[in-house]
């Protein structure tokens, strides 16, 4: 079976109900059924080897993502935020393809790929007039979804997402038809993040009605969640942040009784942040969601309950969960393990392993799934004696300091309890002597400057002498991309 | 796959061995366009995107088109896979 199944049943159980509404426009199940039928008459006519959307969020996004299904052509967004010459390079990679959105610039980066061209609007004309609803769903093999890694630590990956992983993923995670007429999920992540793609899926299944936020700004946010009576929404961490702030400068902060629960992920949240946004929002159950691109969004989640547990707690274990992403789906298995490959026991840091249906684990190039099926995600993280799932940066971080491990995150944990720091990152610096050493680039604020000893002391005063930074930088701010994602390459040139 | 008595179409979740049927007799891969009779003891009917499964959770259906009759593996009714509900994560 096929991605495009789950819209087929939506449209199929209540065709009339509203699934989408973007810029003032609704649109029923059956209305994007019809459009997703026709663009995939017009995906087959075009012979491209992927339906590109290189846009902003809008009905031109589920309609691509699900004619592409019908078709049996593989979808890739593409971010538009990249810059020109990596934008480019992608855009090269998927030739011949069907480009939706920017054909501007899409065309202007790459004029000879034999591409096929089509403004958001003509995409949506086109669909409009060849819609077919009776057409029948398609096979469901093969490549359903590509996308490029963000590649903060190297060139994009093509990860690819197979019709199987996805609908594993969503048949596994969401009841069908389970939200109640009066639901709406506000989207803003952009569509080219596993998490846009999920939010579609899990609120066209769950026929839960999508509200697209095209572009994120916290004013934005919160106007639409009023005015729209949202009763879901998911944020990446650094959005919480602004909208956090944003509501400290509203008087009066906005009524949101309709607001049930608020999703996030996709990015480390700090827990002075989660703790905050649990007070401002106080009947309202928090999620935190775990994934990556290579396991079809969602593998481990902390829920509701964790959430007011660990916020209402005095106990130091419980409350601590509020900075673990909860346990892993029951449909998944995880595992921690050391460089050798051996299971580590509760508490011990090493990578993570997942299994599973909707675990794809596969690029375009080669797939990175061990021999008996697992998939090595490069996160460095630990188990609790519960099974909750604390996560460690990526492994690729972890600073090796003459054979210890040092997880970045502690060291930094520490120095951002001092009230100077406002943002602080540890990266691995090369050492003559310990193979790697600990580097810190820390972004200040206030008018009373600590001195490198004072940070020194306080990192050896909470942790140990080996976790006490060798060189401190001070800087303006820490390189993120886009997502809210540190990029510790950059830090470390920083600190070089 | 689809009955040949009701309206009601599957989807093949994980696969077993054994004679899937829908209100007493056995589903096909493709309708002859005849609708034969619904066993009265099968005629429970199917709903809409719930999950069918076996005692022995051998086989798993989706249910993508509701009818009349009702699921079976072997000539045994199938019954609705228990669902722990999940916190919307997206």
């Amino acid at each position: 079976m096929d991605l495009s199944l789950l819209l087929g049943m939506a449209a199929s159980a209540d065709p009339d109900r509203v699934g989408l509404t973007c810029e003032g426009r609704d649109w029923t199940y059956a209305e994007l059924w019809a459009a997703a039928t026709g663009a995939a008459a017009f995906v087959e006519q075009a012979r491209c080897a992927h339906v590109v959307l290189l846009d902003t969020g809008s009905e031109a996004a589920p309609i691509a993502l699900f004619s592409a299904a019908l078709a049996g052509v593989p979808y890739c967004p593409l971010n538009y935020r990249l810059a020109d010459a990596d934008l480019g390079a992608l855009i090269a990679r998927v030739a011949p393809a069907l480009i939706i959105g920017d054909v501007a610039r899409a065309e202007r980066l790459d004029p000879i790929g034999g591409h096929v061209f089509l403004t958001r609007e003509a995409f949506v004309a086109a669909a409009a007039a060849r819609a077919d609803p009776a057409r029948e769903g398609g096979t469901g093999e093969g490549i359903a979804v590509q996308l490029f890694t963000s590649g903060t630590t190297a060139a994009p990956k093509a990860a690819i997402l197979r019709h199987t992983n996805l609908v594993s993923y969503i048949l596994g995670t969401v009841e069908f038809g389970a939200a109640d007429p009066a639901e709406a999920a506000l989207v803003c992540v952009p569509p080219y993040h596993v998490a846009g793609i999920a939010a579609l899926l899990s609120s066209v299944y769950a026929m839960r009605r999508i509200v697209l936020l095209p572009t994120f700004d916290p004013a934005g946010w919160v106007d639409v969640c009023v005015d729209q009576r949202v009763t879901n929404a998911f944020v990446v961490p650094t959005m919480l942040s602004r909208i956090v702030e944003h509501l400290g400068r509203c008087a009066p902060v906005p009524d949101f009784g309709a607001l049930r629960a608020i999703a996030y992920g996709g990015g480390r949240m700090p827990v002075e942040l989660i703790t905050r946004a649990l007070d401002l929002f106080p009947v309202t159950g928090f999620t935190n969601a775990y994934g990556l691109t290579e396991t079809s969004s969602t593998i481990a989640l902390l829920g509701p309950e964790d959430h007011r547990l660990a916020q209402r707690s005095d106990d130091p274990a419980v409350r601590v969960r509020l900075a673990s992403v909860g346990k892993p789906l029951p449909t998944v298995e995880l595992e921690i393990r050391d460089e050798q490959g051996r299971v580590l026991p509760a508490g011990e840091v090493g990578e993570i392993y997942v299994r599973g249906d909707q675990v794809s684990g596969e690029y375009r190039e080669r797939s990175a799934l061990t021999a008996d099926g697992w998939f090595p995600t490069r996160d460095a993280g630990y188990l609790d004696g519960e099974g909750y799932l604390f996560l460690a940066g990526r492994a690729d971080d972890v600073i090796v300091r003459g054979g210890e491990n040092i997880s970045p995150g502690e060291i930094e944990d520490v120095l951002r309890t001092h009230p100077a720091i406002a943002d602080v990152a540890a990266v691995g610096i090369p050492s003559a002597e310990w193979g790697e050493t600990v580097g810190v680039a820390v972004v200040l604020r206030g008018d009373a400057p600590p001195a490198d000893d004072e940070l020194r002391k306080l990192v050896r005063d909470r942790l140990r002498s080996s976790r006490v930074p060798e060189r401190i930088a001070r800087v303006a701010g820490l390189p993120y991309n886009e997502m809210g994602k540190l990029l510790r390459r950059e830090v470390r040139t920083l600190l070089i | 796959m689809l009955s040949t008595v009701c309206d009601t179409e599957v989807m093949v979740i994980r696969p077993g061995t054994g004679v899937i049927g829908c209100g007493g007799v056995p589903m096909v891969e493709q309708r002859d366009g005849a609708r034969g009779a619904l066993e009265p003891a099968f005629a429970g009917g199917s709903v809409m995107g719930k999950r069918y499964t076996d005692a022995a959770a051998c086989i798993e259906l989706l249910c993508v088109k509701p009818g009349a009759g009702t699921l079976s593996l072997d000539g045994v009714a199938l019954v609705l896979k228990d669902v722990k509900p999940l916190p919307s994560s997206d």
